[in-house]
């Protein structure tokens, strides 16, 4: 919301308060300053000058010479190519040294040999337009004296933003939905009033006596609940005409082009009370009639900007007897529009829900200045002043004819319901202590009053512009603003002593963001929303159930627009970028949601933690990433975790990825070399393997067994026996450890691989595996005899399965 | 009388020769040859029975005497030499110090990682619990528990992305307060980490997908002096011990009064300087008392508690803390970036 601060100074005097400070001030009290410029600031040294004479340059046609009266006590010389002026008219002349908008400077020189000591300026030189200079042409210099409100009032040698009512300072202010009453000259004077302790003055807008009688015009019925009130009023013999000087200007300073009289008398009034209004031209309103209600499914609508609509059921319309002819709070058709022929004009102040103009303008995708106001529900007393400005304006302006009526306002009012004034009580102890603070309570009625409301008996009447205060709370907000928020002392309240904590699932994750870091594995953050064709990157079989995600409704882009069911895409897409940066390698880890739709669309999908693995270069390889799962699952207690090839994931290398099962043989993840087909894909070459894998956390966390419980160290020696096998090649090592460990019984206390030999000195389509079997028992020191007994128990049920001692 | 002089004469030539002996091998043949049967010594003591009953005695304790000395001149001398040839061992086995170490090589937690547990840890150990919700989440925890009725003007201040009517994903932290109040009996002390999303395109300092924290504090007699109270704690932890906040009236649906919050610049304490863009101050975070509808919706009687709530955004504080200038760098997890941080 801009606001200029001459405009304001019509019904507030802060005009020994600097602008900064201003700005300062208001953010202080509520009313946040986005920034603030000075307009036309960056005009120097251009003033008004009478044309004295024009000659012909001696040597060049096209230019003429000026003798001007620039308000000095010589005439002043300036050439110029322009031809559209005359003797005795007064045009800007830019007074060199002088600067124009743009940074454009003006210095004097000369023109074919004659001296120019400036330059006649135009509209467009001046950052102006022909909305604020409709008496002006585009392609010409800009004579002043052609606009009838300067024409008596040209003084040579003003300053051009004097003359032209430029220079203002507007300030930007950012306007919270609550407050629509501060979308307005008028809301915003209050609260600088309030912020200053100053005097606010609104002079209630006198309209003279009409002429004619409103009843023979119009008549206004309300035919739904979405419309609290509609107020009108109807001018005739209206003459459509540029606006004065000044009312355009406020509209410039303000960011509104001006159009014609009617038109901006009802921005004007927007502007300064906040009231949306729309005139419609009377002759297109057929019946004499204006009914207010909603439409039918299906009906067509062309609004002023000529767009045809397709209105949905309950979209409220304003009609006459036969058609809409405005969307209500948005826009007005192009049936009923002002134009240069209209003669009797209806002004149209009316209330809106605001839930359903917000409704409309969304299903229609319009949102105009007037929707994006009643949306936030404005204040039904405020219709009636703002036609009656609107009026005022006309017969300043000498617009028209307003239309009176029998009880000497003339005025259409519908009003079914009144407004219910909001009286709480001013409970100062109870303000004080939510606050903290120790305000009088004489200060907290004097803010209270200067906003607007009036407090009679211990009771505060809340002023119909401020629905947006019902309780103590707002009461309070109000008083601390002006007080100062800052005011506010930092207090340490009283609190039983009570450690805080993480939620177990909070915990588990910081304790495996430890572990994985110790590990080499970095942190990353991807989005939590990706694109379908994600899965296909990763391979994902076209029947995957993992692809059935939750879909966004209204995504940014295809790229975001499903809830992840598995973290690994997004991990590919981090290695391929690490990859394409040229780095030597990556070790990562992402801990994060991941969302499962459930087959009832009404409740919220399935959402949980998982991890994702993924690494390249710097060493990494299958047993790497596997260490990795194990001292996850060391670290959660999870002793007998099964480790099973998964040859079908079209994912993973087909002899190089592993799930991880418990022994029961429940999913706790899966892990492997990305199949070489789906690197390729993320832009690997066949040089570079790729590790991933996702575990589920929360499974492990379910079963995990953080607490370490003493067990004494054994009292006696263990024995260790070293068996070398020979087997095939596509033996697996975890079913030999079962073998040893069954065959040796409860004597064997560990069986750890320690060499892996594939070579020449074996035949083919074998392989050797060397163990190291610790033996012992807890209450004796075992013998050579037994230790040699187990070893040959191990030795012969290796055998039944062709596995050989090797020789 | 030649005897004593003989032996005065040994000890003086064993003298000179151990000095000269250079090496424990050389040491031991001068032993032998100083010490030993045939040594010169010994052929002396031999010739005792020659010498006077009165001479014997005084020329006796002479020969021990001088047998002992160049036995401890013999171990004094070992002694010099075994400390130069460790001297000379350690020497050769010199190494360059300034080579450089064994790459250990650790990972690192993610920035963004890293602020919200120094946030939260910040708060715990003020008695607060870290509490969570869900991110997919219905449209009455994002939004109409927290007074913000459905079609109110206030939902287009976050772009939300919808899944369904009644379905979205969540556009603020806020939503923890209502299940918080929900499932909690006061009083209630929480803060609550998590993603949130809008519907902003990527730019510098935006991202669809980022983070919040959410603090809730109910009791009874809570004042807005406690919030202002809680909140300079935390940016004095945060940011340093000398860091000043300051409140700016703002508005939001579920708080009443409303503020933002402002700390005083930790880069140049508030004297005005690039980071600060020359204010002096950095918001860094929404807070309020909470509106009585929001605890009455949540079944708390605002007649018999108070409260307040604060929402942080984390890549906000990660940004502020570590200068980083465009948050796309947090969501690219370039290794280098990621390393910087470990």
């Amino acid at each position: 919301m801009l606001l200029s601060r001459e405009w304001l100074s019509e019904f507030v005097g802060t005009a020994d308060v600097s602008t900064k400070d201003y700005c300062d001030r208001m953010t202080d009290t509520g009313s946040k300053v986005e920034g603030f410029e000075t307009l036309s600031d960056d005009i120097k040294n251009v003033v008004v000058c009478r044309i004295l004479s024009i000659e012909q340059h001696p040597d060049a046609d096209k230019l003429v010479v000026c003798q001007i009266d620039d308000g000095e006590d010589e005439p002043r010389q300036i050439v110029t190519g322009a031809k559209n002026m005359k003797v005795g008219d007064y045009v800007p002349v830019a007074k060199a040294p002088a600067e124009l908008p743009g940074g454009v400077k003006i210095k004097n020189g000369k023109l074919r040999g004659v001296e120019s000591r400036g330059m006649f300026c135009s509209i467009a030189e001046l950052g102006l337009t022909l909305h604020e200079m409709p008496y002006a042409i585009e392609d010409g210099l800009l004579i002043l004296n052609d606009d009838p409100d300067l024409k008596d009032r040209l003084v040579p040698g003003q300053d051009i933003t004097e003359t032209l009512l430029m220079k203002t300072d507007v300030v930007d202010f950012e306007i919270t939905p609550n407050r629509p009453d501060c979308l307005s000259v008028i809301g915003l004077a209050r609260e600088t009033a309030a912020s200053y302790g100053s005097v606010l003055s609104v002079p209630e807008p006198k309209v003279e006596k009409g002429t004619g009688d409103i009843r023979d015009y119009l008549k206004v019925t309300i035919s739904t609940p979405k419309c609290p009130r509609y107020t009108a009023r109807v001018v005739k013999n209206v003459k459509i005409a540029p606006s004065p000087l000044w009312l355009r200007m406020r509209l410039r300073a303000m960011g509104v082009r001006a159009i014609n009289n009617i038109v901006d008398i009802t921005n004007y009034v927007m502007l300064e009370y906040g009231q949306p209004m729309h005139s419609f031209d009377y002759k297109c309103l057929s019946g004499a009639a204006i009914d207010v209600h909603e439409s039918v499914e299906g009906e067509k609508f062309i609004s002023l900007d000529s767009q045809e609509h397709t209105l949905k059921a309950g979209t409220v319309v304003i009609a006459d007897s036969e058609k809409p002819v405005a969307l209500a709070g948005i826009m007005g058709g192009e049936n009923s529009e002002i134009t240069d022929s209209t003669e009797t004009v209806v002004f149209e102040s009316a209330n809106f829900d605001g839930a359903a103009i917000r409704i409309a303008s969304h299903a229609l995708g319009m949102r105009t200045e007037a929707s994006g106001r009643f949306e936030k529900n404005l204040d039904p007393e405020n219709t009636l002043p703002a036609v009656q400005r609107a009026c005022q304006l006309v017969q300043l302006l000498g617009a028209g004819e307003v239309v009176g009526g029998d009880d000497e306002t003339g005025i259409e009012d519908v009003y079914p319901k009144s407004w219910v004034q909001t009286v709480l009580p001013l409970e100062p102890d109870v303000i004080n202590r939510f606050l903290g603070t120790d305000i009088e309570p004489e200060y907290m009625e004097k803010a209270l009053t200067l906003l607007g409301m009036e407090i009679k008996d211990g009771m505060v009447y809340v002023p119909s512009w401020r629905e947006d205060v019902k309780t103590m709370n707002d009461l309070a907000e109000d008083i601390i603003r002006i007080k100062g928020y800052n005011t506010i002392e930092a207090t340490d309240f009283k609190a039983r002593v009570r450690p805080g904590s993480y939620t177990p699932h909070q915990a588990y994750r910081l304790r495996l963001c430890d572990i994985l870091t110790s590990l080499g594995y970095s942190e990353i953050y991807t989005f939590s929303f990706i694109s379908p064709r994600f899965y296909d990157r990763i391979g994902m079989a076209a029947d995957d159930c993992r692809r059935e995600s939750v879909k966004i409704r209204n995504p940014l882009g295809e790229d975001t627009s499903v809830m992840r069911t598995t973290l690994l895409p997004s991990m590919m897409e981090v290695l391929e970028r690490n990859n394409s940066m040229h780095s030597h390698g990556a070790w990562l880890f992402e801990i994060a949601n991941v969302y499962i739709p459930t087959p009832d669309a009404d409740k919220l999908p399935d959402e949980h933690l998982s991890l994702s693995l993924g690494a390249f270069g710097d060493g990494a390889d299958f047993y790497s990433m596997k260490g990795a799962v194990e001292t996850i699952l060391a670290d959660a207690g999870i002793k007998d975790a099964v480790y099973k090839a998964v040859k079908d994931d079209p994912t993973f290398h087909g002899g190089r990825c592993a799930d991880v099962l418990t022994a029961k043989g429940e999913y706790l993840g899966r892990f492997g070399e990305i199949a070489p087909d789906v690197a390729k894909g993320y832009g690997f070459d066949d040089q570079t393997r790729v590790y991933a894998g996702t575990v589920e956390i929360m499974k492990i966390l379910g079963m995990a067994k953080f607490a370490r419980e003493f067990s004494p160290l054994p009292k006696y020696p263990s024995i260790d026996r070293d068996f070398a096998l020979i087997c095939d090649a596509d033996i697996e090592s975890g079913t030999i450890i079962a073998d040893i460990k069954a065959a040796g019984g409860k004597l064997v206390e560990d069986v750890k691989l320690f060499d892996v030999y594939k070579g020449l000195q074996l035949p083919t389509g074998k392989i050797s595996l060397a163990y190291t079997v610790t033996l012992r028992a807890p209450d004796r020191t075992l013998t050579a005899e037994e230790a040699e007994e187990i070893s040959a128990k191990i030795v012969g049920a290796l055998e039944k399965k062709g596995i050989f001692i090797r020789k | 009388m030649a005897m004593k002089e003989k032996l005065e004469e040994i000890r003086q030539a064993a003298q000179k020769q151990l000095e000269a002996a250079s090496d424990e091998s050389s040491l031991e043949q001068l032993r032998v040859s100083l010490l030993g049967k045939k040594s010169e010594l010994s052929q002396v003591l031999r010739g005792m029975g020659q010498l006077s009953a009165d001479e014997r005695p005084k020329i006796g304790a002479l020969a021990n005497d001088i047998r002992s000395s160049i036995e401890s001149a013999i171990a004094s001398r070992r002694a010099e030499i075994e400390k130069q040839l460790s001297a000379a061992k350690l020497a050769a086995e010199r190494i360059d110090v300034t080579m450089p170490g064994t790459a250990h090589r650790r990972g690192s937690r993610h920035p963004l990682g890293q602020i919200e547990h120094e946030m939260a840890e910040i708060f715990r150990s003020m008695g607060f619990d870290i509490v969570d919700g869900p991110e997919v989440e219905y449209d009455y925890y994002n939004f109409q528990a927290l007074n913000i009725p459905e079609n109110h003007p206030a939902r287009d201040t976050q772009d939300t992305f919808y899944i369904t009517d009644n379905i979205l994903l969540r556009s603020q932290t806020s939503g923890v307060q209502v299940h918080t109040m929900e499932t909690t009996k006061p009083p209630i002390r929480v803060v609550a980490p998590g993603r949130v999303y809008r519907s902003d395109a990527v730019d510098a300092t935006h991202s669809p997908c980022f983070h919040q924290m959410e603090g809730l504090v109910i009791d009874k007699d809570i004042t807005m002096g406690d919030l202002r109270g809680i909140l300079l704690l935390f940016a004095q932890k945060m940011f340093g011990e000398s860091t000043r906040v300051r409140f700016r009236p703002h508005h939001f649906p579920f708080t009443e009064p409303s503020a933002e919050l402002d700390i005083s610049c930790f880069v140049c304490g508030g004297e005005g300087c690039r980071v600060c863009k020359g204010e002096g101050w950095i918001e860094i975070l929404g807070c309020g008392m909470v509106h009585p509808n929001v605890l009455t919706m949540s079944g708390i009687d605002p007649k018999e508690y108070t409260g307040f709530a604060f929402g942080i955004g984390i890549e906000r504080v990660a940004m502020i803390k570590y200068g980083i200038d465009d948050m796309r760098l947090c969501y690219e997890n370039d290794v280098r970036f990621l390393r910087e941080f470990a």
